[in-house]
């Protein structure tokens, strides 16, 4: 007789859903320091997630994501920096260097709604733009990763360079409101990490849904073979230019909500090192799981606070030998020890079928 | 004056009209005219460096002819963009096999059959009931029902080219064009794939490019010898065969 259908949770999901609680309680259960720690690495996890989208799934490696965090984070901490002023009143760093009236592409993100339009509209109408030109060209590959590198790099020396506009080398910080409340108090930091959290499974569920859709298959289509569907009628370039532009979207979000928790935004958070840090944070958790590149993204984060701690010159090296361990031995992270989602490449399995082949012979 | 003349003159399927390609001075086909019918089939042979995959990328718009025309149903499409000339009903197989490895065997069928290929639409399930049960057809004709799940990447080398010959079937295209489609596969499985071919003949009108001639016996299609970029002979394999200058040309004696 066959055993009735189980009517149990599935494990796995039983340890997320587990997982989901005690995030929802963390703030009556951890210091005040540590869950401002989860609700930084949790921001960050967004723009995991938007990694997942274009380069696990899309086959666009982008060294250059930190300029969407900048925008999206820029634009909120512009608000931020305006929201503590009086009326007629220039930011410190302005008059400092001699600035004597607000630019208009400041004045605008005075009021709270277009400064959160333009969290989500800044980042993304750029990425529109720009991925647009690059996939119309069908450039890819390496040659797209190396453009947006230089794209990061140049966005970090114009933040640096306008010293008067941008606060420059020292970014924006020292904000106090948000929409009238008092962003000391531990009640605000509360709801700002319940915000991040819900932000973070809406996240998630929409791209489950995107990419178990039928945009999901063609955007894998595409990676796998651009001129094969090209040669039956499609035109590959739509998909990646989607799948940029939301993952800059989620990237802009997640930097605006970092700026939030870590009350700053300067160009050493949004140049080249930040963005092949955000790499890797994927490549670790597994860039075809959106729930690994979360895990990915939290367990890097709390690796670098500890070990940057105690041991600072430590760091990069652990960080190199991660992504060298994960590049090689495991192409799908972490998220490929467990499960298997449908879409998943066939690499682990091919890489460990390699293995067991090269054992059998030894 | 005594034929009849017919009252419309129905201009044939695809036309070569004095093709030349040239890549910077190479001429890959040179002044090359040929005719295909619907739903016949030909084969296309020759040594390597004959030109027989630039004509094949000539007519998909892979190349562009730099002087000539190609006329499908009578009309110029030389200058299209390749997705208006796929959209014509003209598909291609290339050499290597081009599956979507990220993908199932039915998927890959699936986006070949989808007949609305504009990426919008891919936010809709418009069409996708058609799509599903003409991949459901053919994953039969390419006799790969067993693999309908299985990942294109983990599939055979022998597989992947049915699927591929499958996915270029699925899109219902009038001309299909098979580059090698028996490249790396052994004599069985070079006779399933002829047989599979020989029942697309009628539906759709089949070019093959191969070397193999046990291969192209079996297809038993019209066949085109290119030499250096020109069309040397047509005919029957027999007269080919038969035929001294060719035979030369294979065996290395020509100048």
């Amino acid at each position: 007789m066959s055993p009735p259908p189980s009517r149990t949770l599935d494990p796995k999901a039983a340890i997320w859903l587990a997982a989901l609680l005690l995030a929802i309680i963390a703030p009556f259960i951890v210091s005040a320091y540590n869950l401002n720690l989860i609700g930084r690495f949790l921001a960050l996890s967004l723009t995991g997630m938007g990694l997942v989208l274009l380069w696990g799934e899309g086959g666009v490696l982008s060294l250059g994501q930190g300029v969407f965090f900048g925008l999206g984070g820029y634009v909120l901490a512009m608000h931020l920096k305006m929201a503590d002023l009086g009326q007629g009143e220039l930011p410190d760093f302005m008059t400092w260097s001699g600035v004597t009236k607000l630019p208009v592409w400041w004045a605008i993100f005075r009021s709270p709604v277009t400064a959160m339009l333009g969290i989500l509209i800044v980042p993304t109408a750029f990425a529109v733009l720009f991925s647009w030109l690059m996939f119309r060209r069908r450039i890819g590959g390496t040659y797209f990763a190396l453009i947006t590198q230089a794209l990061g790099l140049a966005f970090a020396t114009l933040l640096i360079s306008q010293q008067g506009l941008t606060g420059g080398f020292n970014g924006l910080t020292d904000y106090h409101t948000l929409f009238g409340l008092n962003l000391n108090l531990p009640s605000t930091t509360r709801a700002l990490y319940w915000l991040t959290l819900l932000l973070v499974v809406l996240a998630y569920f929409g791209l489950r849904w995107l990419l178990a859709s039928r945009f999901g298959t063609m955007l894998r289509a595409a990676r796998d073979g651009s001129n094969r569907i090209r040669f039956l009628g499609y035109d590959p370039g739509p998909y990646k230019v989607v799948a940029f532009s939301v993952a800059a979207m989620l990237t802009g979000v997640s930097g605006a909500l970092f700026t939030l928790h870590a009350g700053v935004i300067s160009p050493a958070l949004v140049g080249v090192v930040p963005s092949i840090e955000m790499v890797i944070w994927v490549a670790i958790g597994g860039r075809y799981s959106v729930l690994g590149a979360i895990a990915g993204t939290l367990i890097v984060n709390f690796a670098k606070d500890k070990i940057s701690t105690a041991l600072p010159e430590l760091w990069l090296y652990a960080l190199g030998g991660l992504f060298i361990l994960a590049v090689t031995a495991l192409p799908n992270g972490l998220a490929g020890f467990f499960g298997s989602d449908r879409w998943k490449r066939p690499a682990l399995d091919e890489t460990l079928a390699r293995w067991r082949a090269r054992k059998a012979v030894s | 004056m005594n034929a009849p003349l017919p009252s419309t003159i129905v201009p044939p399927m695809l036309v070569m009209d004095h093709v030349t390609v040239d890549f910077d001075g190479f001429k890959a086909i040179n002044d090359l005219s040929l005719t295909l019918e619907s739903g016949s089939m030909t084969v296309v042979i020759g040594p390597n460096g004959a030109g027989k995959s630039t004509m094949c990328d000539s007519i998909i718009g892979r190349v562009r002819p730099t002087s000539g025309r190609v006329l499908f149903h009578g009309q110029e499409i030389q200058r299209e963009p390749e997705h208006r000339i796929v959209s014509r009903g003209i598909c291609r197989k290339f050499q290597t096999p081009g599956v979507l490895t990220g993908l199932s065997t039915i998927d890959n069928l699936v986006i070949a059959a989808t007949a609305d290929r504009r990426w919008w639409k891919s936010f809709t399930n418009a069409g996708q009931d058609e799509a599903r049960a003409r991949a459901e057809t053919v994953i039969e004709q390419i006799g790969l029902r067993d693999r309908a799940e299985a990942l294109a990447g983990n599939l055979s080398h022998g597989e992947k080219q049915w699927l591929e010959i499958g996915m270029v079937v699925a899109t219902d295209a009038e001309l299909l064009l098979l580059d090698e489609p028996t490249a790396g596969m052994g004599a069985v499985e070079s006779t399933q794939t002829a047989g599979l071919i020989k029942t697309l003949i009628g539906r759709h009108a089949v070019l093959v490019i191969d070397h193999d001639i046990d291969f192209v016996a079996q297809l038993n299609g019209h066949v085109v010898v290119l030499h250096q970029g020109q069309l040397l002979r047509e005919g029957t394999l027999e007269d080919i065969r038969n035929d001294e200058e060719i035979a030369a040309i294979y065996l290395g004696r020509a100048k």
